[in-house]
């Protein structure tokens, strides 16, 4: 018990004076989940709002297996784009493993699914609702989509919290992908759990407070979003 | 405004193999204020989406005297139930204009002159959905107006509508006559069809099954289900 006070406090003076270790990884972690969301992003908006506008022959298929990539397990993720980019793979020549590049990599993989679907889903719902008032009023494709994307804005910004929420307290495959070196891909979940393992709680816990507090505003984010989406402002 | 062809000749639709509508042969090309009639599931709402080219034929042709695109251009469809786009009133009411690119002077006059005439001129920024059902249908019917259409079409325009809200609307759709846009609309009241019709459409099971004259439709109907309809009996 003794452990978690002195940790605790630790923890607070390593936020309050920010300290370097705690800052350096706290932008790591940023700037690699934040990466992963926009590369995803621009992939899987796009994508899901087509999923749900086109009809073609193998659509059932493919919104199928988008569902069964969001279940992919990070760990295996991580194994299978370690096996890509390790130096005798097919990648290898790029020497991307350990890297915050391969990380990204992984993270984007994890998270495109996740976001296409949630796109989708949304964007299923407004076509079948606009449908005939849009093919009524003789709307151009272009006219049809910008309406989905500007009146669905809300659910496609939610999509795009999900995902990064998903990325920021992702550890397994970040884990394999980037090793966990100091000052080159440590991030703040591989931190945990490497200061756990040592014993250091109290670096540990501060990096969970600032985890939590990420997640947390991620949370809220979302949550005021769907909130204004029923009160319908902005 | 340039009389506007609209005809069907041995229009058909069949949905998962069962035929909804047809044949149909339709010529409306004189017709001013039609009002279709017929019990539910007759195919009044299927005929009306065929009409505006928003229903795919599965035989026959719609005759237009423009290009579908066009004539749907010209063309204006209340549906059956409001669709609502996720925006305040204002923006509802100014979308038909923002698609055609009018200039942003001219869709804030219309958007005022429209909210006024269905009593909504409070209700701007609030948002569409939240409206009430009567407030919606209205909403619905100015929007399909405000761009003064050649045709309107308008499907069940004041079911579940007071008799107020009913009479506005009304006077709405007579105006819109007046200034020359065709109307061909669907309806169960029968005191609304009489009000307005100058010509009739009755369907019965996917066929128009009598056509004519208002007066002559409800004074003498030529055929034995039209009067037994207009009597409030049954008709299957
Ligand atoms: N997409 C569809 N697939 C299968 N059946 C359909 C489809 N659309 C309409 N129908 C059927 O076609 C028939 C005619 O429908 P329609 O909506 O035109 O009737 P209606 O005269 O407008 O009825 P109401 O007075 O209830 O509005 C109904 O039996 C309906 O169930
Ligand atoms: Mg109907």
């Amino acid at each position: 018990m003794s452990d978690i006070w002195a940790g605790l406090e630790a923890a607070f003076w390593l936020i309050v004076t920010l300290d370097g270790d705690l800052v350096e990884i706290t932008a790591r972690s940023l700037h690699v989940s934040l990466s992963a969301l926009i590369i995803a992003s621009c992939i899987a908006l796009p994508f899901g709002t087509w999923l749900a506008i086109r009809r073609f022959r193998y659509r059932r298929t493919a919104i199928a297996v988008l569902n069964a990539l969001m279940g992919l397990p990070p760990v295996v993720v991580g194994l299978i784009v370690y096996l890509l980019l390790s130096r005798t793979g097919p990648l290898g020549v790029f020497g991307l493993l350990f890297t915050p590049t391969a990380m990204i990599i992984a993270q984007v993989i994890i998270i495109t699914p996740l976001i296409a679907s949630i796109t989708h889903q949304a964007m299923r719902e407004l076509w079948a609702e606009y449908h005939d008032l849009l093919i009524s009023l003789n709307t151009s494709k272009r006219q049809r989509i910008m309406t989905l994307i500007w009146d669905g804005r809300r659910a496609l910004l939610t999509a795009a919290l999900a995902g990064f929420g998903r990325a920021i307290g992702e550890v397994g495959a970040i884990m394999i992908v980037g090793g966990n070196i100091d000052h080159a891909t440590r991030v703040l979940t591989t931190a945990i759990a490497l200061e756990t393992g040592k014993g250091d709680f109290a670096l540990a816990l501060g990096l969970g407070f600032v985890l939590i507090a990420l997640a947390l505003a991620v949370n809220i984010l979302i949550h005021s979003l769907s909130q204004t989406e029923q009160e319908g402002r902005w | 405004m340039v009389s506007m062809t609209l005809s069907l000749q041995k229009a058909v639709v069949k949905r998962r193999g069962k035929t909804i509508l047809g044949p149909v042969d339709l010529d409306l090309k004189e017709a001013q204020f039609t009002i279709v009639l017929g019990p539910n599931g007759s195919g009044k709402t299927t005929l009306l989406r065929v009409l505006h080219g928003v229903e795919r034929l599965t035989n026959g042709t719609l005759s237009l005297s423009k290009s579908n695109e066009d004539a749907r251009q010209e063309q204006a469809y209340v549906f059956q139930s409001p669709i609502m786009l996720r925006r305040t009133v204002r923006a509802n009411l100014a979308y038909p204009l923002e698609l055609l690119g009018r200039p942003k002077s001219e869709i804030e006059t219309k958007v005022q002159r429209w909210a006024h005439r269905i009593g909504l001129e409070d209700a701007l920024e609030r948002h569409a959905p939240r409206l009430s059902g009567g407030e919606k249908q209205k909403l619905a019917l100015a929007r399909a107006l405000i761009r003064e259409p050649e045709v309107l079409f308008l499907d069940e325009p004041c079911a579940n509508l007071d008799g107020r809200s009913t009479r506005e609307i009304e006077t709405l759709l007579i105006a819109a006559r007046a200034q020359g846009t065709r109307i061909i609309m669907t309806t169960h009241d029968m005191g609304q069809a009489r009000r307005l019709a100058y010509d009739i459409v009755f369907m019965l099971g996917g066929r128009v099954h009598e056509q004519g004259a208002a007066a002559g439709f409800f004074d003498a109907p030529k055929t034995q289900e039209a009067g037994a309809f207009l009597n409030g009996e049954i008709v299957e």
